[in-house]
């Protein structure tokens, strides 16, 4: 990243239409370095179009950004070598073995065999997996799939990660196990931007923004938020924010 | 008589056994919750009871009917929402309802009263095709698809997984209007704080039921101590209080951790101790258990064994 840069994340008035439907209006924020930023909103209210603009999977039809200091008009290549992204839908290939899927996405990313090398021995020693490390994915229980995508999502290093629901339907206290562990990868400096369905979870961001119908209707802390709704939970301020627009679906 | 009745079912696919010896009945007008996480069991149950898959040992029946023997009464009876959104992508929202009720020999005009309060919201959309609808439409269009025949009871297999927290509210308020027109639904979810909402619940876990009963007497019925616990320090705390004789679990729940322990604890003396190791301004206060530790607690062992 340059070094001029002080945030992982920074948006002025990003906006994606399609046709005659603005499905991110103008939004601005930044997130910082080390943070660990909820992106929550209803369904259907942009966080899926917001969150692949920021990826550099789609351009924005305007507005400015950058994020982990490139462009996102210009140089989403380079985006893309600097982000990781692991989501509940896409992540490991399930008839590949441990290994062979932490190789691939490290060739995918441009790691050198001897780098590649290394990576596959720190995962498989930091998950305890080296006695799997030949089976196939599909084999895992859950919850050491997902800590193996997280951590294979973060095979080249990357200034952020991007985890889309990752948590979705898992086991509760699986769910609470994946949380320490971005809790211990944000506390060494990596950008953590989250979403997810889980009011609970929104507590655990260090921030969270909340998205209605293409806008980020509120941003803060969850204490702050809790305190300017009058809320006694997330999930109290996001029936009051997101309530309304439902009824579109 | 039940509108669900499960005797000691039991599956596996090779060696990995789906559901050992689950047993519970649903009665007539009920909305009875199956709640778990993924690799519980649940879609196995539902694919048993709608009769598409057969159990390996057990019985159940559906209305009265054998899922073996009179499988096809059963179809005519239930409808099944299965987790994977399966309507007609490239028909429209009016014909993919039209199908399925003509499928069941009957038309949208015959049934329009029960399906009515939650079509007219999808109602302006009617000719797009189901395929390019919103997550929150799909939804509320594969409830009318299984809704059209007017059946006895619903199967719904964890209809609000990756929908947001209000649509998941409205959603179960149309449950409840369904149990009221004598629908008895078994409805599934991994969203623990869905459970309240049911009027029983079984708490299953890889294949196995861990406790059956209405929420708030499970509630009470609980036997360990829960303690809200609020600090600034969260994570260290949790280590510290991990630390302890007296707990028998401490995990983040939301904006505050929750101390599960045997026995009744003197707050102000453990307080004190976690002032002195360094952490002042922390606040601890009894609070009645909710499902999700109730569901923690039950599972503790099980979750070691299946990872062994």
């Amino acid at each position: 990243m340059p070094e001029s840069t002080t945030h992982a994340i920074s948006v002025e008035g990003l906006t994606k239409k399609f046709g005659d439907f603005t499905a991110v209006d103008a939004i601005s924020f930044t997130v910082e370095k080390g943070e660990i930023f909820g992106f929550l909103g209803a369904n259907g209210a942009g966080k899926t179009t917001a969150i692949r603009m920021l990826t550099g999977l789609s351009k924005p039809t305007s507005g400015t950004g950058t994020v982990a200091g490139y462009d996102v008009l210009r140089e989403s290549e380079k985006i893309k070598k600097r982000i990781g992204y692991m989501s509940q839908k896409f992540s490991l290939y399930n008839d590949l073995t441990v290994k062979e899927n932490i190789r691939f996405y490290g060739g995918i990313y441009g790691l050198s065999r001897a780098q590649i090398k290394e990576k596959t021995e720190t995962i498989l020693v930091d998950l305890e997996l080296t006695k799997v490390a030949n089976k196939v994915v599909a084999a895992l229980p859950l919850g050491w799939k997902q800590r193996l995508a997280f951590s294979v999502s973060m095979v080249h290093d990357p200034d952020i990660v991007f985890l889309d629901e990752p948590t979705g339907g898992v086991d509760p206290r699986v769910r609470r196990q994946f949380w320490e562990t971005i809790y211990q990868v944000s506390a060494k400096g990596r950008t953590i931007f989250v979403t997810t369905h889980y009011m609970d979870e929104a507590e655990y961001c260090g921030r969270v923004s909340i998205m209605v119908d293409g806008e980020i209707k509120a941003l803060d802390t969850p204490q702050a938020l809790k305190a300017q709704y009058q809320a006694t939970s997330m999930d109290d301020v996001f029936l009051q924010l997101a309530r309304h627009t439902s009824a579109n679906g | 008589m039940s509108a669900i009745s499960i005797d000691h079912i039991s599956k596996s696919y090779g060696d990995s056994q789906a559901l050992k010896s689950v047993s519970f009945k649903v009665g007539e007008g009920e909305l009875f919750g199956l709640i778990g996480p993924d690799g519980a069991g649940k879609s196995t149950l539902f694919r048993i009871l709608t009769t598409l898959l057969l159990p390996d040992e057990g019985e159940a029946t559906v209305v009265g009917h054998d899922i073996i023997d009179d499988y096809r009464l059963i179809r005519k009876e239930v409808g099944y929402m299965p987790g994977k959104f399966s309507l007609y992508q490239d028909l429209s929202v009016e014909e993919n309802l039209s199908f399925f009720a003509t499928i069941f020999g009957t038309t949208i005009e015959e049934n329009y009263d029960l399906i009515k309060d939650i079509y007219i919201q999808i109602e302006p959309f009617k000719k797009r095709l189901a395929g390019k609808l919103s997550g929150g439409m799909k939804q509320k269009l594969a409830l009318c698809c299984a809704l059209i025949h007017k059946p006895r009871v619903l199967f719904l297999d964890e209809p609000t997984t990756g929908v947001d927290a209000v649509s998941r509210k409205e959603f179960w308020e149309m449950l409840k209007s369904l149990v009221k027109k004598d629908i008895s639904i078994l409805v599934s979810t991994p969203y623990m704080d869905e459970a309240s909402l049911c009027d029983r619940i079984a708490l299953i876990q890889h294949g196995e039921v861990l406790s059956i009963d209405e929420p708030s007497a499970m509630i009470k019925g609980y036997q360990k101590q829960v303690y809200a616990v609020k600090s600034n320090n969260f994570y260290e705390l949790i280590e510290l209080l991990r630390a302890q004789d007296f707990t028998t679990s401490a995990l983040p729940f939301g904006d505050c951790l929750h101390l599960t322990t045997e026995d009744e604890l003197d707050v102000k003396a453990i307080l004190r101790m976690i002032s002195d190791k360094g952490y002042p301004n922390v606040e601890m206060t009894k609070i009645p258990p909710t499902i999700e530790d109730i569901f923690l607690g039950l599972s503790d062992t099980q979750t070691e064994n299946a990872n062994a």
